[in-house]
Protein backbone atom coordinates (compact mmCIF):
# COMPACT_ATOMS: atom_id res chain seq x y z
CA UNK A 1 0.00 0.00 0.00
CA UNK A 2 2.55 2.53 -1.11
CA UNK A 3 -0.03 4.68 -2.90
CA UNK A 4 -0.85 8.19 -1.70
CA UNK A 5 -4.24 7.36 -0.19
CA UNK A 6 -4.02 4.82 2.64
CA UNK A 7 -6.68 2.12 2.89
CA UNK A 8 -9.72 3.49 4.83
CA UNK A 9 -9.46 0.64 7.36
CA UNK A 10 -5.85 1.49 8.23
CA UNK A 11 -5.61 3.09 11.69
CA UNK A 12 -3.27 6.09 11.78
CA UNK A 13 -0.90 4.56 14.34
CA UNK A 14 -0.07 1.57 12.12
CA UNK A 15 2.53 1.71 9.39
CA UNK A 16 0.65 -0.66 7.09
CA UNK A 17 -2.34 -3.00 6.94
CA UNK A 18 0.05 -5.95 7.34
CA UNK A 19 1.41 -4.58 10.62
CA UNK A 20 -2.13 -3.77 11.78
CA UNK A 21 -3.28 -7.30 11.01
CA UNK A 22 -0.28 -8.89 12.75
CA UNK A 23 -1.02 -6.82 15.85
CA UNK A 24 -4.72 -7.74 15.88
CA UNK A 25 -3.93 -11.41 15.30
CA UNK A 26 -1.54 -11.45 18.24
CA UNK A 27 -4.22 -9.81 20.40
CA UNK A 28 -6.69 -12.54 19.44
CA UNK A 29 -4.16 -15.24 20.28
CA UNK A 30 -3.55 -13.63 23.71
CA UNK A 31 -7.29 -13.94 24.29
CA UNK A 32 -7.31 -17.56 23.12
CA UNK A 33 -4.30 -18.37 25.36
CA UNK A 34 -6.19 -17.14 28.42
CA UNK A 35 -9.28 -19.04 27.23
CA UNK A 36 -7.15 -22.21 27.25
CA UNK A 37 -6.44 -21.57 30.94
CA UNK A 38 -10.05 -20.55 31.62
CA UNK A 39 -11.27 -23.92 30.32
CA UNK A 40 -8.11 -25.49 31.74
CA UNK A 41 -9.12 -24.74 35.34
CA UNK A 42 -12.41 -26.54 34.70
CA UNK A 43 -10.55 -29.42 33.04
CA UNK A 44 -8.28 -29.67 36.07
CA UNK A 45 -11.30 -30.12 38.38
CA UNK A 46 -12.57 -32.71 35.91
CA UNK A 47 -9.24 -34.60 35.80
CA UNK A 48 -9.00 -34.64 39.59
CA UNK A 49 -12.47 -36.06 40.20
CA UNK A 50 -12.23 -38.45 37.28
CA UNK A 51 -9.16 -39.94 38.97
CA UNK A 52 -10.84 -40.08 42.39
CA UNK A 53 -14.10 -41.62 41.16
CA UNK A 54 -13.21 -43.27 37.86
CA UNK A 55 -15.85 -46.09 37.95
CA UNK A 56 -18.58 -43.51 38.66
CA UNK A 57 -17.44 -41.28 35.79
CA UNK A 58 -17.36 -44.29 33.48
CA UNK A 59 -20.92 -45.30 34.40
CA UNK A 60 -22.20 -41.73 33.96
CA UNK A 61 -20.40 -41.35 30.64
CA UNK A 62 -22.20 -44.45 29.35
CA UNK A 63 -25.49 -42.76 30.10
CA UNK A 64 -24.79 -39.93 27.63
CA UNK A 65 -26.08 -40.31 24.08
CA UNK A 66 -22.97 -41.24 22.08
CA UNK A 67 -24.79 -40.88 18.74
CA UNK A 68 -25.89 -37.31 19.48
CA UNK A 69 -22.43 -36.43 20.76
CA UNK A 70 -20.73 -37.81 17.64
CA UNK A 71 -23.31 -36.11 15.40
CA UNK A 72 -22.66 -32.79 17.11
CA UNK A 73 -18.90 -33.26 16.72
CA UNK A 74 -19.42 -33.72 12.97
CA UNK A 75 -21.71 -30.67 12.81
CA UNK A 76 -19.12 -28.51 14.55
CA UNK A 77 -16.32 -29.71 12.25
CA UNK A 78 -18.54 -28.84 9.26
CA UNK A 79 -19.09 -25.38 10.75
CA UNK A 80 -15.32 -24.98 11.08
CA UNK A 81 -14.97 -25.81 7.37
CA UNK A 82 -17.64 -23.26 6.37
CA UNK A 83 -15.91 -20.68 8.59
CA UNK A 84 -12.55 -21.48 6.96
CA UNK A 85 -14.19 -21.05 3.54
CA UNK A 86 -15.61 -17.68 4.65
CA UNK A 87 -12.09 -16.57 5.63
CA UNK A 88 -10.81 -17.84 2.28
CA UNK A 89 -13.54 -15.93 0.41
CA UNK A 90 -12.52 -12.79 2.31
CA UNK A 91 -8.82 -13.33 1.52
CA UNK A 92 -9.52 -13.52 -2.20
CA UNK A 93 -12.08 -10.69 -2.01
CA UNK A 94 -15.26 -12.58 -2.96
CA UNK A 95 -17.72 -10.55 -0.90
CA UNK A 96 -20.93 -12.47 -1.60
CA UNK A 97 -19.27 -15.76 -0.72
CA UNK A 98 -18.14 -14.37 2.65
CA UNK A 99 -21.76 -13.72 3.63
CA UNK A 100 -22.98 -17.10 2.34
CA UNK A 101 -20.32 -19.12 4.18
CA UNK A 102 -20.78 -17.12 7.39
CA UNK A 103 -24.54 -17.75 7.32
CA UNK A 104 -23.87 -21.47 6.74
CA UNK A 105 -21.65 -21.39 9.83
CA UNK A 106 -24.42 -19.77 11.88
CA UNK A 107 -26.88 -22.41 10.65
CA UNK A 108 -24.57 -25.29 11.65
CA UNK A 109 -23.83 -23.64 15.01
CA UNK A 110 -27.59 -23.42 15.62
CA UNK A 111 -28.02 -27.11 14.77
CA UNK A 112 -25.35 -27.92 17.37
CA UNK A 113 -27.14 -25.86 20.03
CA UNK A 114 -30.48 -27.45 19.08
CA UNK A 115 -29.06 -30.94 19.61
CA UNK A 116 -27.60 -29.72 22.92
CA UNK A 117 -31.11 -28.62 24.00
CA UNK A 118 -32.43 -32.12 23.18
CA UNK A 119 -29.65 -33.67 25.29
CA UNK A 120 -30.19 -31.28 28.23
CA UNK A 121 -33.93 -31.98 28.06
CA UNK A 122 -33.24 -35.71 28.30
CA UNK A 123 -31.11 -35.14 31.43
CA UNK A 124 -33.95 -33.07 32.89
CA UNK A 125 -36.45 -35.86 32.17
CA UNK A 126 -34.08 -38.43 33.71
CA UNK A 127 -33.70 -36.19 36.79
CA UNK A 128 -29.94 -35.94 36.34
CA UNK A 129 -29.49 -32.17 36.78
CA UNK A 130 -27.57 -31.56 40.04
CA UNK A 131 -29.01 -28.79 42.16
CA UNK A 132 -32.11 -28.28 40.03
CA UNK A 133 -33.65 -31.66 39.39
CA UNK A 134 -31.81 -34.61 40.93
CA UNK A 135 -33.83 -37.79 41.43
CA UNK A 136 -34.14 -39.95 44.53
CA UNK A 137 -31.03 -42.07 45.20
CA UNK A 138 -32.69 -45.35 44.19
CA UNK A 139 -34.02 -43.89 40.89
CA UNK A 140 -30.68 -42.35 39.93
CA UNK A 141 -28.89 -45.54 41.01
CA UNK A 142 -31.11 -47.64 38.75
CA UNK A 143 -30.69 -45.18 35.87
CA UNK A 144 -26.88 -45.11 36.07
CA UNK A 145 -26.31 -48.65 37.43
CA UNK A 146 -24.66 -47.29 40.57
CA UNK A 147 -25.09 -48.00 44.26
CA UNK A 148 -24.55 -46.37 47.64
CA UNK A 149 -22.26 -43.36 47.88
CA UNK A 150 -21.44 -43.64 44.17
CA UNK A 151 -24.90 -42.25 43.40
CA UNK A 152 -23.91 -39.03 45.19
CA UNK A 153 -20.59 -38.92 43.40
CA UNK A 154 -22.46 -39.06 40.11
CA UNK A 155 -23.53 -35.48 40.90
CA UNK A 156 -19.87 -34.49 40.47
CA UNK A 157 -19.83 -35.92 36.96
CA UNK A 158 -23.08 -34.27 35.93
CA UNK A 159 -22.08 -30.94 37.51
CA UNK A 160 -18.91 -31.05 35.39
CA UNK A 161 -20.90 -32.18 32.34
CA UNK A 162 -23.26 -29.21 32.59
CA UNK A 163 -20.46 -26.82 33.58
CA UNK A 164 -18.15 -27.74 30.71
CA UNK A 165 -20.76 -28.17 27.97
CA UNK A 166 -22.66 -25.12 29.26
CA UNK A 167 -19.54 -22.96 29.14
CA UNK A 168 -18.83 -24.27 25.65
CA UNK A 169 -22.42 -23.60 24.53
CA UNK A 170 -22.16 -20.09 26.00
CA UNK A 171 -19.14 -19.46 23.78
CA UNK A 172 -21.22 -20.48 20.77
CA UNK A 173 -24.16 -18.33 21.88
CA UNK A 174 -21.72 -15.40 22.04
CA UNK A 175 -20.10 -16.38 18.73
CA UNK A 176 -23.26 -16.57 16.62
CA UNK A 177 -24.28 -12.87 16.97
CA UNK A 178 -20.64 -11.88 16.30
CA UNK A 179 -20.65 -13.92 13.07
CA UNK A 180 -23.99 -12.34 12.07
CA UNK A 181 -22.51 -8.88 12.72
CA UNK A 182 -19.43 -9.70 10.61
CA UNK A 183 -21.73 -11.09 7.87
CA UNK A 184 -23.69 -7.81 7.94
CA UNK A 185 -20.46 -5.82 7.62
CA UNK A 186 -19.34 -8.07 4.75
CA UNK A 187 -22.72 -7.51 3.09
CA UNK A 188 -22.13 -3.75 3.35
CA UNK A 189 -18.85 -4.29 1.51
CA UNK A 190 -16.46 -3.39 4.33
CA UNK A 191 -14.04 -6.23 3.59
CA UNK A 192 -11.84 -6.82 0.57
CA UNK A 193 -8.72 -8.79 -0.26
CA UNK A 194 -6.55 -6.13 1.41
CA UNK A 195 -8.57 -5.74 4.61
CA UNK A 196 -10.48 -8.66 6.15
CA UNK A 197 -8.98 -8.95 9.64
CA UNK A 198 -12.38 -9.07 11.47
CA UNK A 199 -13.44 -12.08 9.37
CA UNK A 200 -10.14 -13.82 10.08
CA UNK A 201 -10.24 -13.13 13.85
CA UNK A 202 -13.86 -14.28 14.14
CA UNK A 203 -12.69 -17.43 12.40
CA UNK A 204 -9.95 -17.92 15.02
CA UNK A 205 -12.55 -17.65 17.80
CA UNK A 206 -14.90 -20.12 16.13
CA UNK A 207 -12.13 -22.65 15.46
CA UNK A 208 -11.05 -22.38 19.10
CA UNK A 209 -14.60 -23.21 20.21
CA UNK A 210 -14.42 -26.22 17.87
CA UNK A 211 -11.16 -27.34 19.51
CA UNK A 212 -12.74 -27.16 22.98
CA UNK A 213 -15.46 -29.53 21.78
CA UNK A 214 -12.87 -31.83 20.17
CA UNK A 215 -11.58 -32.40 23.72
CA UNK A 216 -14.94 -32.37 25.54
CA UNK A 217 -16.37 -35.10 23.29
CA UNK A 218 -13.91 -37.88 24.29
CA UNK A 219 -13.55 -36.60 27.88
CA UNK A 220 -17.30 -36.63 28.60
CA UNK A 221 -18.82 -39.12 26.15
CA UNK A 222 -16.10 -41.72 25.64
CA UNK A 223 -14.84 -42.65 29.12
CA UNK A 224 -13.78 -46.28 29.36
CA UNK A 225 -14.86 -49.08 27.08
CA UNK A 226 -18.24 -48.73 25.37
CA UNK B 1 -0.99 -26.18 -1.24
CA UNK B 2 -1.37 -22.48 -0.96
CA UNK B 3 -1.39 -19.32 -2.98
CA UNK B 4 -0.10 -15.85 -2.32
CA UNK B 5 -2.75 -13.28 -1.56
CA UNK B 6 -3.09 -10.17 -3.66
CA UNK B 7 -1.45 -8.17 -0.90
CA UNK B 8 1.29 -10.51 0.17
CA UNK B 9 -0.70 -12.31 2.87
CA UNK B 10 -0.76 -16.08 2.85
CA UNK B 11 -3.96 -17.62 1.51
CA UNK B 12 -4.64 -21.27 2.30
CA UNK B 13 -6.20 -23.03 -0.70
CA UNK B 14 -9.68 -24.58 -0.70
CA UNK B 15 -8.37 -28.14 -1.40
CA UNK B 16 -6.19 -27.84 1.72
CA UNK B 17 -9.21 -26.86 3.83
CA UNK B 18 -11.30 -29.70 2.41
CA UNK B 19 -8.46 -32.19 3.00
CA UNK B 20 -8.15 -31.11 6.63
CA UNK B 21 -11.93 -31.30 7.01
CA UNK B 22 -12.00 -34.88 5.67
CA UNK B 23 -9.15 -35.85 8.03
CA UNK B 24 -11.07 -34.37 10.99
CA UNK B 25 -14.24 -36.28 10.06
CA UNK B 26 -12.27 -39.51 9.62
CA UNK B 27 -10.57 -39.05 13.01
CA UNK B 28 -13.99 -38.48 14.62
CA UNK B 29 -15.05 -41.82 13.18
CA UNK B 30 -11.84 -43.42 14.46
CA UNK B 31 -12.33 -42.07 18.00
CA UNK B 32 -15.92 -43.39 18.14
CA UNK B 33 -14.73 -46.77 16.81
CA UNK B 34 -11.83 -46.81 19.30
CA UNK B 35 -14.23 -46.22 22.20
CA UNK B 36 -15.82 -49.59 21.33
CA UNK B 37 -12.45 -51.38 21.53
CA UNK B 38 -10.83 -52.27 24.80
CA UNK B 39 -7.25 -51.03 24.98
CA UNK B 40 -7.21 -51.47 28.76
CA UNK B 41 -5.16 -48.77 30.44
CA UNK B 42 -4.62 -47.08 27.08
CA UNK B 43 -8.31 -46.21 26.48
CA UNK B 44 -7.89 -42.66 27.71
CA UNK B 45 -4.53 -42.25 25.98
CA UNK B 46 -5.94 -43.31 22.60
CA UNK B 47 -8.95 -40.96 22.91
CA UNK B 48 -6.76 -38.03 23.97
CA UNK B 49 -4.14 -38.79 21.31
CA UNK B 50 -6.79 -38.56 18.58
CA UNK B 51 -8.16 -35.33 20.12
CA UNK B 52 -4.68 -33.76 20.19
CA UNK B 53 -4.14 -34.76 16.54
CA UNK B 54 -7.46 -33.16 15.53
CA UNK B 55 -6.73 -30.00 17.51
CA UNK B 56 -3.28 -29.75 15.91
CA UNK B 57 -4.81 -29.97 12.42
CA UNK B 58 -7.32 -27.22 13.28
CA UNK B 59 -4.63 -24.95 14.75
CA UNK B 60 -2.12 -25.42 11.91
CA UNK B 61 -4.45 -25.15 8.93
CA UNK B 62 -7.85 -23.67 9.87
CA UNK B 63 -6.20 -21.16 12.20
CA UNK B 64 -3.28 -20.57 9.79
CA UNK B 65 -0.60 -21.04 12.43
CA UNK B 66 1.54 -23.11 10.02
CA UNK B 67 1.92 -19.92 7.99
CA UNK B 68 1.80 -17.53 10.96
CA UNK B 69 4.50 -15.59 12.78
CA UNK B 70 6.86 -17.09 15.35
CA UNK B 71 5.34 -14.84 18.00
CA UNK B 72 1.90 -16.47 17.55
CA UNK B 73 3.54 -19.91 17.80
CA UNK B 74 5.25 -18.80 21.02
CA UNK B 75 1.90 -17.70 22.49
CA UNK B 76 0.41 -21.13 21.75
CA UNK B 77 3.36 -22.97 23.28
CA UNK B 78 3.09 -20.70 26.36
CA UNK B 79 -0.63 -21.50 26.73
CA UNK B 80 0.06 -25.24 26.53
CA UNK B 81 2.96 -25.02 29.00
CA UNK B 82 0.84 -23.05 31.49
CA UNK B 83 -1.99 -25.58 31.14
CA UNK B 84 0.55 -28.36 31.75
CA UNK B 85 1.83 -26.63 34.90
CA UNK B 86 -1.72 -26.09 36.16
CA UNK B 87 -2.73 -29.72 35.75
CA UNK B 88 0.53 -31.59 36.44
CA UNK B 89 1.56 -29.75 39.60
CA UNK B 90 -1.93 -29.86 41.12
CA UNK B 91 -2.36 -33.54 40.27
CA UNK B 92 1.09 -34.44 41.62
CA UNK B 93 0.12 -32.72 44.89
CA UNK B 94 -3.11 -34.72 45.19
CA UNK B 95 -1.43 -37.95 44.14
CA UNK B 96 1.34 -37.62 46.74
CA UNK B 97 -0.85 -36.73 49.73
CA UNK B 98 -0.10 -39.05 52.63
CA UNK B 99 3.24 -40.28 51.31
CA UNK B 100 5.08 -38.76 54.26
CA UNK B 101 2.47 -38.80 57.01
CA UNK B 102 0.39 -41.50 58.64
CA UNK B 103 -2.74 -40.50 56.72
CA UNK B 104 -3.66 -43.28 54.28
CA UNK B 105 -6.17 -41.58 52.08
CA UNK B 106 -5.15 -39.78 48.90
CA UNK B 107 -8.42 -37.87 48.89
CA UNK B 108 -8.10 -34.23 49.97
CA UNK B 109 -11.37 -34.46 51.85
CA UNK B 110 -13.54 -37.21 53.19
CA UNK B 111 -17.09 -37.68 52.02
CA UNK B 112 -19.08 -38.70 55.08
CA UNK B 113 -20.63 -41.92 53.89
CA UNK B 114 -17.60 -43.24 52.05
Amino acid sequence: MASADPHPALAHHFESLEVQKESATLGMWSFIAQEVLFFGAFLLVYTLHRNLYYPVFEACSHHLDLKLGAFNTAVLICSSLTMALAVHAAAVGKKRQIVAWLLATVLLGSVFLGVKVVEYHQKWEDQLVPGLRWGAAEDVGRELHLQGADVDHAQLYFSLYFGLTGLHALHMIVGIPIILWIAFRAHRGEFDAAYNTPVELTGLYWHFVDIVWIFLFPLLYLIGHH
Amino acid sequence: MSERGEHGGHVVSVPTYVGVFLALMALTGVTVWASGQDFGALNTGVALGIAVTKATLVVLFFMHVKYGSSLVKLYIVAAIVWLGILISITMSDYASRGWLGPRQSTAPYQIEDR
